[in-house]
């Protein structure tokens, strides 16, 4: 518990053309620590589609990227519609996004196996109507 | 080969060059951001048609060493000046994706 080092942002749900910005921001600080460059692009990339998933799929939520000694653990949670199947959501290609969503190159259905690849602990607990949190984390490797 | 390199062998317009220094291994192509994030490899030049906000974001956390926007696609002043202040690489080929891929094939 003693050197833990938190990073929270609110994610904005009302522009998702410009979404993702909390996740840039992430790869920074996480530079700025020093840290090996692998882990930092598996940790933003997976950061990033949760981020947007919120923004596009659930109006916003909150993110929370908590440094510790054996690894970063990324904490998504928010008010959104929720998933009703999260094994079929799961499955690349899986996607109810909008037209509009599309548009901008989301959409491909990607983004939750992606999350899964890029960390080595990915959990989601959601309930329709109520909303949904996304806990990933990303182990340093053991020398 | 370096990002300034392919944009000389190659005659690509510059729409920012951030880095021409960094080096340029291997290619992906493709629109889809999740295709990319989930299939680009770090130092990738990434051929797109896409220009919107979210493919600056994309080329910052995939850590690809540039963006090639192919058929002369181009960013409007509001994303360029993003791109530019994230160090980002952004290349323009006149020529479809086939005919930029091709060009961009066995230098990178
Ligand atoms: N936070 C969320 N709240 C509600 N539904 C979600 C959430 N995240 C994902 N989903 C649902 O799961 C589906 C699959 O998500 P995934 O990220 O894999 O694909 P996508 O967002 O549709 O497309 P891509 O990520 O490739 O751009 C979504 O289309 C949506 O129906
Ligand atoms: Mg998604």
């Amino acid at each position: 518990m003693s050197d833990e080092l938190v990073f929270h942002f609110d994610i904005d749900g009302e522009d998702f053309t410009s979404a993702g910005q909390a996740s840039v921001q992430i790869k920074k600080n996480l530079r700025q620590l020093g840290l090996p460059s692998e882990i930092i692009r598996r940790v933003s990339i997976a950061m990033y589609e949760g981020e947007i998933n919120m923004v596009v799929h659930a109006r916003g939520g909150k993110a929370d990227v908590i440094v510790r000694e054996d690894c970063i653990e990324i904490r998504l949670a928010d008010s959104g519609p929720g998933i009703k199947n999260i094994e079929q959501a799961m499955q690349e290609g899986f996607s109810t996004a909008s037209d509009e969503v599309r548009s901008l190159g989301f959409g491909a259905g990607m983004g939750l196996p992606n999350m899964k690849r890029y960390t080595d602990e990915m959990h989601i607990d959601s309930t329709v109507g109520v909303g949904t949190t996304v806990t990933m984390k990303v182990y340093f490797p053991v020398e | 080969m370096t990002v300034n390199e392919l944009v000389r062998e190659c005659s690509f317009d510059v729409i920012c060059l951030a880095d021409g220094d960094r080096e340029v291994k291997g290619c992906y192509i493709g629109d889809l951001l999740s295709w990319v994030m989930g299939r680009a490899r770090e130092d990738n030049a990434w051929i797109t048609i896409m220009s919107n906000i979210n493919v600056v974001a994309v080329a910052s956390l995939s850590d690809v060493s540039c963006v090639i926007l192919a058929e002369g696609v181009t960013l409007d002043d509001e994303v360029k000046a993003v791109a530019e202040s994230k160090g980002i690489n952004v290349l323009c080929s006149q020529s479809p994706i086939f005919e930029t891929a091709l060009a961009v094939s066995g230098k990178v």
